[in-house]
């Protein structure tokens, strides 16, 4: 049985936005600057693309700067929204992805005449939540941006942005959020969130890599964080990548009809697994959180995730050690760890997070293989000990 | 419907390459599997769909790499050569500021990448030189020496022009900046499969390509950096810490792979690719020489044979364009064609405003054939006839009204 | 760039394209704009005694809303006098033709040759009286 059960990390490309990509990576293939019919061709792409996108979001099209990943709109939105402003400091979440906290912390470090400004964590409480004390704690010095994710990569566990964003607002701070993980399971509304910005990626939504967008609010003054051609009114030179953005679209608009469709078998999914886990005594973190539906990052007492992660893809299932961002890296989950979990707990997490086409014969399978293999190893350990 | 029209109806033919150029059918055929079957994060290292990924972003590393005599560890990837110019410049500057100075030496006629970039450089502290060309569009070495300041940290110069298509000395202006301790970056974009690179022996720092010149997709490039004598720079984008820290995000392996597989059929095909290309260029400059007052705009024979700049004199070149939709080329470059300003690059060769205005650029490429050439060369031939009889400058200059000596109410 | 069908049209077919004798009294030229801006109208209008237009001809170097700009007022031209042609309005070109924000500077231009046309021709008229 195979199964690829890490769909935080990438989604397979639906059948529709392969379809949809294809001709403008082949036949329609302007430049969408130029005035010629291929130029138009591809410009009308874009900007129906820019429709769809903003659609799935609740924004107007106008409001969306297409760039090349998450990453770079994360960057985009820190750097770009910092730098107009007099220094202060800028607030993380501690569970934030390493493309809002890093960015943050660069500000930190260019000004290392002045230390005027600050990149400072938002400290998380066991199940994964924004510690809002401290946040209104931090917020009494003055503040610039405050970013936090609207869904966690690794626990799945949503923050209520639209009550963070009010309480920053009052202290006139800017709100980010980094919906990447958000945008196709559960609605995002971008005006009831209440921020400034807020970041979306392609390919965690069925469609390809090599697109993202920023959200913004019009009213705010953005530096751009590439400069060149003036493409993206400006805020984003660089000739458009026609068929990722197309594919972004009609990927936006697909799981944009599929939420509910989404949300319950997913969720069905995790249940059975979850109930799965709960036999074999798995910690399952951030579990009383508010979590997307996917999305079940769990750990076994005196297991090691990394050889449990190994030993499944060996019987064929795909499933993420913590981030993959950060699975390079022997750290233990920066998550886990800012939600008081215990090192070693941490050190054997295991991430599955679903999609629409994962079965719940996979899911009986993978936890038969689970069992397996956590008996196992146990009885190796018991062996060592 | 006249025949005319029933000409206008069909697919224009495409010489814009140096807008963008389509993907090659073989380069797609190598991507496609990518966005299906191996999907994968090539970050994700607990999974073979991670795997498999991170290998082919590896193999195209290889390819992009030989292409240009570099070695693959001297690869940097990124979204395109708008950011890799963006990194190379600012991050190279923000790194040898403290150790070199703050001052950028750059051409006029470098891609607005370049030249926006060093303007926000500009806005942060640092200082400028945009050295203007010669006519021919080539920059004087001795010029070039001359502007070199005690305070330079970097130079950028374009290998070849995206306008005008001519190749600038960079073994000779790489020399200059070596021996001046200058950090040297090079923007390659129009550059690969056209000209020989050979980076194991090219003076050159720092070098920008672009897949979607070169039969790659769009949203896809990548920096050289020279691994010795060793350059730093410094990230501009943060995050998991891809590409050795010095560019993170997630990579698009579809894309990568196919920028891959572009470099390396530039690299099998480019000599005889240019020599069929050269005849096509050549056959479509003479053709467009039979028209009276017509300029090529920028050096021959430092050029690569894709391209050919002409000003026809006294015809306003967005009528030319709308006039000649039955080929796909540009006036300026598509970058800035959505202003009215005439193209900055022909304004400084030294090109009157006119002259840059009336100016359309042919580029030719790899799906070019000799009947599109031949159609090209007629269409231009009788529109421009049309335009000129509409055109009150013509009837001044055969009258022998010299234009220029005319009081022109400004508006 | 789109440009509306009837600027299409008046590109394609440019109505009365071409000069009158400048030194006919009754002609009157406009030629306002500059190489340099990228447009240049020359328009020349034929008045008879009674002071109505009775023929119009232009030549246009510019964009294809130049070109349609002075082409359609040759058109309006014809038939007024030379007070009616004076108050055509930019905006009135600008409406007809649909001309899209970046181009409404073609109208102005446009309307610019009329009262050019006209002023030479009063001009000339004014030098016939004095003499």
């Amino acid at each position: 049985m195979n199964a690829y059960f890490d769909h935080n990390s990438t989604t397979a490309l639906r059948t529709e936005v392969l379809e949809a990509m294809l001709p403008f990576m082949v036949r329609q293939h302007g430049n969408p600057t130029s005035r010629h019919s291929f130029g138009r061709t591809a410009r009308t792409a874009v900007e129906h693309a820019r429709e769809q996108v903003a659609a799935a979001v609740g924004a107007y099209a106008n409001q969306i700067v297409f760039t090349a990943s998450g990453t770079e709109a994360n960057n985009f939105a820190i750097h770009g929204i910092c730098s107009n402003l007099e220094p202060a400091q800028i607030l993380t979440s501690a569970i934030e992805h390493p493309c809002v906290s890093r960015p943050a912390l660069a500000m930190q470090v260019a000004d290392s005449q002045v230390k005027a400004w600050q990149a400072k964590s938002i400290k998380v409480d066991s199940n994964c939540n924004i510690n809002m004390t401290h946040l209104q704690n931090l917020l009494q010095a003055p503040t610039n941006l405050v970013s936090v994710m609207l869904a966690n990569n690794e626990t799945g566990v949503m923050q209520d942005i639209a009550k963070i964003a009010e309480l920053t607002r009052k202290h006139k701070a800017y709100v980010h959020t980094d919906a990447v993980q958000a945008l196709g399971k559960i609605p995002v509304d971008f005006f009831a969130l209440n921020v400034h910005a807020m970041t979306i990626s392609s390919h965690k939504v069925g469609g390809p890599l090599g697109a993202g967008a920023l959200v913004l609010d019009k009213r705010i003054d953005i530096q751009p964080l590439l400069y060149g051609g003036g493409q993206e009114r400006g805020l984003r030179s660089g000739t458009e990548n026609v068929a990722a953005i197309v594919g972004f679209g009609v990927a936006c608009e697909l799981a944009l009809s599929n939420l509910t469709a989404f949300d319950m078998h997913t969720d069905n999914l995790r249940q059975h697994l979850e109930t799965g886990l709960d036999k074999l005594n798995a910690v399952i973190f951030g579990r009383d959180g508010l979590r997307i539906p996917n999305t079940s990052f769990f750990a076994f007492t005196n297991l090691d995730g990394e050889t449990l992660v190994t030993a499944l893809d060996k019987v064929g299932f795909a499933v993420a050690s913590g981030s993959a961002c950060s699975s390079d890296s022997d750290k233990p989950s920066h998550v886990l760890l800012a939600m008081g979990v215990d090192e070693d707990l941490a050190r054997g997490a295991v991430r599955v997070s679903f999609g629409m086409n994962n079965t719940l014969d996979q899911v009986q399978h993978f936890l038969k293989a689970l069992e397996h293999e956590v008996t196992r190893l146990r009885n190796l350990t018991a062996i060592a000990a | 419907m006249s025949d005319k029209e029933v000409m206008n109806e069909r697919a224009p033919i495409y010489l814009d390459y140096s807008a963008t150029t389509p993907v090659d059918p073989r380069v797609a055929a190598v991507m496609i599997p990518y966005l299906t079957e191996h999907y994968g994060n090539p970050a994700s290292r607990s999974h073979p769909y991670g795997w498999t990924a991170e290998k082919a972003v590896e193999n195209a590393r290889e390819e992009v790499a030989k292409l240009v005599g570099a070695d693959p560890r001297e690869i940097v990837w990124t979204s395109g050569a708008t950011e890799s110019n963006n990194l190379a410049i600012k991050g190279a500057a923000n790194f040898y500021a403290s150790t070199k100075g703050k001052h950028i030496l750059t051409i006029a006629t470098e891609h607005k990448a370049v030249i926006d970039a060093v303007r926000e450089l500009e806005r942060q502290g640092f200082t400028a030189t945009y050295l203007e060309p010669e006519p021919d569009g080539l920059v004087d070495l001795a010029k070039f020496k001359a502007a070199i300041q005690p305070d330079t940290v970097l130079a950028s110069v374009m290998l070849v022009n995206n306008e005008i298509g001519v190749i600038q000395d960079i073994t000779a202006i790489g020399n200059i900046c070596r021996e001046a301790g200058v950090i040297f970056h090079v923007d390659a974009a129009q550059a690969t499969g056209k000209v020989v690179i050979d980076l194991e022996n090219l003076p050159v720092d720092l070098m920008s390509f672009s897949a979607h010149k070169t039969y790659g997709p769009k949203g896809i490039g990548a920096l050289y950096v020279r691994r010795k004598p060793r350059i730093r720079i410094e990230s501009q984008m943060h995050g998991g810490g891809h590409e050795r820290g010095m560019r993170s995000g997630t990579l698009a392996t579809h894309q990568i792979a196919g920028m891959g597989e572009a470099f390396r059929l530039a690299r099998i095909e480019m000599a005889t690719e240019n020599e069929r290309i050269r005849m096509l260029r050549d056959k479509l400059l003479h053709g467009l020489q039979g028209i009276e007052e017509t300029y090529v705009n920028g050096d021959l024979e430092h050029r690569i044979p894709h391209n050919l700049n002409i000003s026809f004199n006294y015809v306003e070149g967005e009528s030319l364009i709308m006039a000649v939709k039955g080929i796909a080329v540009s006036s300026g470059s598509a970058c800035t064609s959505a202003s009215l300003e005439p193209s900055y690059v022909l304004r400084a060769l030294g090109r009157s405003d006119e002259l840059a205005h009336s100016s359309i650029r042919f580029s030719i490429g790899r799906f070019t054939t000799e009947a599109d050439v031949d159609y090209t060369i007629d269409l231009m031939k009788s529109k421009i006839e049309k335009l000129r009889e509409l055109s009150p400058l013509w009837e001044m200059f055969k009258d022998g009204i010299d234009i220029s000596k005319v009081q022109w109410a400004a508006h | 760039m789109a440009y509306s069908d009837k600027v299409l049209d008046h590109y394609e077919n440019p109505r009365n394209v071409g000069s009158l004798d400048k030194n006919d009294p009754n002609v009157g030229t406009g030629m306002v704009g500059a190489p340099a801006c990228g447009d240049v109208m020359k328009l020349m209008i034929k008045v008879n005694d009674a002071g109505i237009i009775e023929d119009a001809k232009f030549k246009t170097y510019g964009c294809g809303s130049a070109i349609a700009s002075s082409s359609l007022v040759t058109e309006w031209l014809k038939g007024r006098t030379i007070d009616q042609a004076y108050a055509i309005k930019n905006s009135e070109i600008a409406e007809e033709l649909a001309l899209p924000p970046v181009k409404i500077h073609c109208s102005v231009l446009a309307e610019d040759a009329i009262k050019a046309a006209v002023a030479d021709i009063k001009a000339k008229q004014a030098a016939k009286q004095a003499a």
